[in-house]
């Protein structure tokens, strides 16, 4: 197969035989589970669950109530000790709502999980759809958006392509690769049910030329009369290969436009992972509630792969991979051009957590001093969205949000690759990240202003409304004054005006202290 | 168990700003070397006060902007700018003209403009044409190449009392020690009504040009596509610009072989190969996008020519990349790349 090239990108020492040597484990259940319920793209999910429940392992225990938004399940049977803010797997370090679970050590299924489908051919997209939003299944190459709303793609929209992303293009991480070595059967029969669904009539399989081991087991899981619409592709190992639009690219020549998506092209791309893990919704029934995880590094003794409950806390790995090394001093969540680090290790592994890399002050010195930009263009040469990076820079420094936007920096995937060849050490993509806040933060603002502006104009209406309207009513009065009235109904109206006022008066006088009118007035 | 967090990447540096600029100072070897050897001591003479004077100015400059002054030197751009001043200066130079040179160069060029990545213009090539302008007479004095080993060829110690005093050793005539550059001589000939043909039959010409111009740009050509191997610098400015400055020669030199010098001549002589290979690549001042590069070398090749063929000085390389530095942001905004998932490339 013709293979093609994307703009940039580099060529990284892949440090992948640190982790791949040893044995998948799985790891046992913890000692407490802290279920984040917020692992997802979209909208947190809501609890099902209070203090003090006993829940059952595979029981749904928060609710998406958005589309874009996936469930959770528990990891294990056991206690729900409280649902309370703790430390996340998150960039910002901030605190999130999480369901702490005590595990019982029963690790006992529920009853009422979902049934196995073995004739999934016999369904129609819509049920496994809905199943594997029940499975409560989001992309688990990092980005952990749900995947319900990824296979479902809009109206008109046909899909002829399932592109397979097992590039793994980042170092150190190896999840992926473990994945489809121990797993590829069940890998495969994921790639048939998603095909099925997609009604895709080809398959495009890629993975990294660097695990050729994986590439291997695949090719002896794969019948050969599937070959022709399952096509396994080795493809050169160059980062960011494993970025949706660069894997598209290098498979078939053609570019996602800026503002769409693959389905524009007829492509959906999914991860291995995420393929595994809707097999196991379908045909076993379970929901995602645990993961491959790498914990990698020369800041951990042993680096391997892990299977952690959902839930399970970093340090949990730690301690399998033969607990950390002398001088670790850095923690990150995902790999070293993209991943973040993290500041404690109690954070648990959630449904995006690809791999845990910890390194020592040696392997990751700090970079020296920032030094002004002398404008070399490396990071233009490298940049796979054939951006002009260091111009952003000067747009981002100087709050030029508009030109900076014209400069594509909503193109810019946060590879890392401009930042990582900056001879001037400037963390470029923390530029980027900035403008893209800022100009969010912006547009919240504005549209909060057009709120308040049409509800301004509203209420000016309204009141105009009114001014016409009592206007209107004293025209009336006047009208109805200059006929002359019989003197008996007369007499009666004051009588009753008389009464109005003074029921009025009692009621002003027992609600005390009269409040002032809400100077909003809504 | 809690950790600092840090910014990704999560990886050993790479690169520096001080090692970009030091190999850059290594590739600058093997072609001082050969300046040295044919044109004499003056020449490292030169190299070292240049770079002596740079970085004193830099820190003095550093020290009065109240910024780190060993982290700033240690970037070595001072040093770089000092080192390409001298080199286009004559061996024989008095010091003051390497002063005033790099003062304009470090001082107003480099440091009135912010300092390193923000000046507009490259420093060594405005210190270079403030001192060609002002002091035209030591500027035109370039020694007659010969090689270290001549009996006649000055000493150190001569070349240091003469950079020092500006006076000559006794017994030696400036005429006796200097000649004329190819660029001047064909220039002059071709003023004087003389055709390239006659002017090459001087004996100091050798296949291209001048035997010790040629084996000084060999050897900076040399250095120059070391730092391309090494991605110091891209293909796009050098290339351009010899290509360029060849083409439009050929042009020329097809037209009328008499009357214009052929395209090896010119991309042979003066500063077109060190000018292509280490000052046009200056990054802070030259364009920056790939097509940019482009054009910016390819208007410093036409510019060169122009200057030489018809302007007042015999060389124009100075010249050329300073006026290119004018247009370096227009070029940038106007050569801008089209962006992935883009069908053109003027809006982001």
């Amino acid at each position: 197969m013709h293979l093609h090239r994307f703009h940039g990108g580099l060529e990284l020492p892949g440090h992948k035989a640190e982790s791949t040597g040893q044995p998948l484990l799985p790891l046992g259940i913890p000692h407490r589970l802290h279920v984040p319920l917020a692992q997802h793209i979209g909208a947190p999910a809501v609890p099902l669950c209070a203090p003090g429940d006993s829940v059952l392992k595979g029981q749904r225990i928060a609710q998406a109530e958005d589309y874009i938004g996936a469930h959770v399940h528990a990891p294990t049977s056991g206690r729900v000790v409280e649902i309370a803010e703790h430390p996340v797997p998150h960039p910002s370090g901030l605190n999130a709502l999480c369901i702490v679970l005590e595990p019982d050590g029963h690790d006992q299924w529920t009853d009422q999980g979902l049934e196995p489908w073995t004739d999934w051919r016999q369904r129609d997209p819509r049920e496994l759809r809905e199943r594997v939003r029940d499975a409560g299944i989001v992309g688990m190459g990092g980005a952990a958006f749900p995947t319900s709303v990824k296979l479902n793609p809009r109206p008109g929209k046909r899909i002829h392509t399932l592109v397979v992303n097992g590039a793994e293009c980042e170092p150190y991480i190896s999840c992926d690769d473990t994945l489809m070595r121990h797993y590829p059967e069940a890998v495969l029969e994921g790639v048939r049910i998603v095909a099925h669904l997609l009604d895709a009539e080809r398959v495009l399989f890629a993975v990294e030329d660097n695990k050729p081991a994986a590439f291997q087991a695949l090719t002896q899981a794969l019948p050969e009369d599937e070959r022709d619409r399952i096509r396994l592709i080795s493809i050169p190992s160059v980062y960011p290969t494993g970025g949706e639009r660069q894997l598209i690219r290098v498979l078939t020549g053609l570019e996602v436009p800026s503002s769409g998506l693959p389905a524009d092209l007829g492509i959906v791309c999914q991860n291995p992972g995420t393929l595994k893990a809707v097999r196991d919704a379908v045909v076993r029934g379970r929901p995602l509630i645990s993961r491959i995880v790498t914990v990698t590094g020369p800041g951990v003794r042993e680096p391997r792969n892990v299977e952690a409950l959902i839930g399970t806390p970093f340090a949990d790995l730690a301690t399998a991979a033969g607990g950390y090394a002398p001088g670790v001093d850095r923690l990150v969540m995902g790999g070293p051009m993209m991943g973040f680090a993290i500041a404690d290790d109690a954070v648990p592994v959630i449904k995006g957590t690809n791999c845990l890399l910890a390194t020592r002050p040696q392997d990751t010195p700090s970079p020296g001093p920032l030094m002004p930009c002398i404008r070399c263009g490396e990071c233009t040469r490298v940049c796979p969205a054939n951006l002009l990076p260091q111009q952003m820079y000067w747009f981002a420094k100087a709050r030029n949000f508009d030109s900076i936007q014209d400069y594509g920096l909503f193109d810019c995937i946060e590879c890392g690759c401009c930042a990582l060849v900056c001879p001037s050490n400037i963390p470029l993509v923390q530029y980027y990240r900035f403008a893209k806040n800022e100009i969010w933060a912006r547009e919240k603002d504005r549209q909060k202003a057009d709120l308040a502006r049409e509800r301004f104009e509203y209420r000016k209406l309204r009141q105009e409304q009114e001014e016409a309207e009592k206007a209107a009513r004293l025209a009336r009065k006047k009208a109805a004054l200059e006929k002359p009235a019989p003197a008996g109904e007369k007499k009666a109206a004051i009588e009753a005006a008389l009464d109005r006022a003074r029921a009025k008066k009692a009621a002003q006088a027992s609600e005390t202290p009269i409040e002032s009118p809400d100077p909003s007035d809504r | 168990m809690r950790f600092p967090t840090r910014t990704s990447p999560h990886v050993v540096p790479g690169h520096s700003v001080g090692g970009v600029m030091r190999q850059v100072l290594y590739a600058l070897v093997p072609g001082t070397l050969a300046m040295t050897w044919f044109f004499g001591w003056g020449v490292l003479v030169n190299v070292t006060l240049a770079i002596l004077f740079a970085a004193g100015f830099e820190a003095l400059m550093v020290a009065l902007r109240r910024r780190p002054v060993l982290d700033t030197l240690s970037d070595s751009s001072a040093i770089l700018a000092g080192w390409l001043f001298a080199l286009a200066i004559p061996p024989l130079a008095p010091f003051w003209v390497l002063l005033v040179g790099v003062m304009f160069a470090i001082v107003v060029a480099k440091h009135l403009y912010g300092g390193l990545g923000y000046n507009p213009f490259n420093p060594a090539m405005v210190g270079y044409v403030v001192v060609l302008v002002s002091f035209p007479r030591e500027i035109s004095l370039w020694p007659a190449p010969q090689s270290l080993l001549d009996s006649n060829s000055l000493g150190l110690l001569q070349t240091l009392q003469i950079s020092l005093t500006g006076r000559l050793p006794d017994g030696v005539e400036w005429d006796a020690i200097t000649r004329a550059s190819p660029l001047d001589l064909m220039r002059d000939g071709l003023v004087a009504g003389q055709t390239v043909d006659e002017i090459t039959r001087n004996p100091i010409f050798g296949s291209f040009s001048e035997t010790g111009w040629e084996w000084t740009g060999n050897l900076f050509l040399l250095g120059g596509l070391w730092l391309l191997y090494r991605r110091v610098i891209s293909w796009h400015i050098p290339v351009s610009m010899l290509l360029t400055l060849a083409t439009v020669a050929g042009l020329f030199w097809v037209i009328d072989p008499g009357q214009f010098a052929s395209p090896a001549f010119h991309v042979f002589s003066g500063a077109a190969i060190i000018g292509a290979f280490f000052i046009a690549t200056d990054p802070v001042s030259a364009a920056t996008t790939p097509l940019g590069r482009v054009l910016f070398g390819a208007g410093i090749g036409l510019l060169t020519y122009v200057i030489r063929t018809w302007g007042g000085y015999p060389d124009g390389v100075a010249f050329a990349v300073l006026l290119m530095n004018m247009v370096a942001p227009t070029l940038d905004h106007y050569t801008r790349p089209r962006i992935f998932g883009h069908s053109d490339n003027r809006h982001g």
